[in-house]
């Protein structure tokens, strides 16, 4: 019973903060959203016994991942609400129409088993001890691998952090002091100089 | 009455479904980006309760690693948009055509 009150209450708020994180014009706005959607999923996981990525999904998605996507929103300053005159005619209106028709699809692939079966009684136990007996069990090397891909990541990162304002530079061939603006990107038409902020006014 | 697994997975479906709608009416990057991982976790949850109604530990391991891939693309993901932003002063995917033959 008591879970029944939680799925209502948190489905409804996983889904009202998913609209507003695809419908809100400010991304500040969009990112709250996904945030609210992404508690809500940890409550989710509470409520299947699965407490070890219900706190990895708080302290990760809901904390790491956001924050950065924060950041960025307030690094390359998009904190005002873009404007939504679509390039393609009915992209808006076939775009709502196709999610609803894979909305549709993939709940009739369930099919109606899944709102009348009796589920099993709960037997997995999602402990950190259960979870990492499995991890370094069974799958060790794929947990090594993941490893791996993060040191990838990191390098990748800084490497695109690092090269990138360098390349321009040389293209340019001013000095790294010269700033942003004065680089007048050369592959631009000249036609059109600032495109974004030109639009947004 | 109770929840079974199977209403954990319809309201999965329903939150991927937003975030392909979201993927395919924002031309935002960061939006879409979100999109993504809203599309992600909704395939967690699906994890979850699949090894729920298969009484498996193996789905929320599963879900443990989908969250270690997609911390690393967001890290990627979030450089690429900021390179991009730092040449072009722009998030706005329509906006990028430079490959356009």
């Amino acid at each position: 019973m008591i879970e029944t009150i939680f799925f209502v209450i948190f489905g409804v708020a996983a889904i009202a903060g998913a609209l507003t994180m695809v419908w809100a014009r400010n991304p500040v706005h969009s990112a709250m959203g996904l945030m609210l959607t992404m508690f809500s999923l940890a409550v989710f996981y509470v409520l299947n016994l699965g407490h070890l990525i219900a706190a990895v999904q708080v302290i990760v998605y809901a904390g790491a991942v956001m924050t950065l996507f924060l950041f960025v929103i307030m690094l390359i300053g998009v904190d005002k609400a873009e404007d939504r005159s679509e390039s393609l005619p009915f992209q808006r209106q076939s775009a709502v129409i196709l999610g609803l028709a894979l909305a549709v699809a993939i709940l009739a692939a369930g099919g109606i088993g899944w709102w009348t079966d009796e589920g099993p009684e709960q037997t997995v136990n999602g402990t950190i001890e259960a979870v990492s007996e499995e991890f370094f069990d069974r799958w060790l090397l794929p947990f090594e691998v993941t490893a791996l891909l993060l040191i990838i990541a990191a390098a990748g990162t800084i490497a695109l952090a690092q090269f990138a304002p360098r390349r321009r530079d040389a293209a340019a061939d001013v000095p790294a002091a010269a700033g942003y603006e004065l680089e007048a990107q050369p592959d631009e038409a000249p036609a059109e100089p600032v495109p974004e902020l030109a639009e947004d006014a | 009455m109770t929840v079974e697994p199977g209403w954990y997975m319809g309201l999965a479906a329903v939150l991927f479904a937003i975030g392909a709608a979201g993927m395919m009416t924002r031309r935002n990057a960061l939006i879409m980006f979100m999109s993504v991982e809203l599309m992600l976790n909704a395939v967690n949850l699906t994890f979850v309760a699949a090894g729920r109604q298969l009484e498996d530990l193996t789905g929320q391991v599963a879900v443990l690693f989908v969250m270690v891939v997609a911390a690393a693309e967001v890290v990627v993901g979030l450089a690429i948009i900021v390179a991009v932003f730092r040449r072009r002063a722009t998030a706005s995917v329509d906006e990028l055509a430079g490959l356009r033959g």
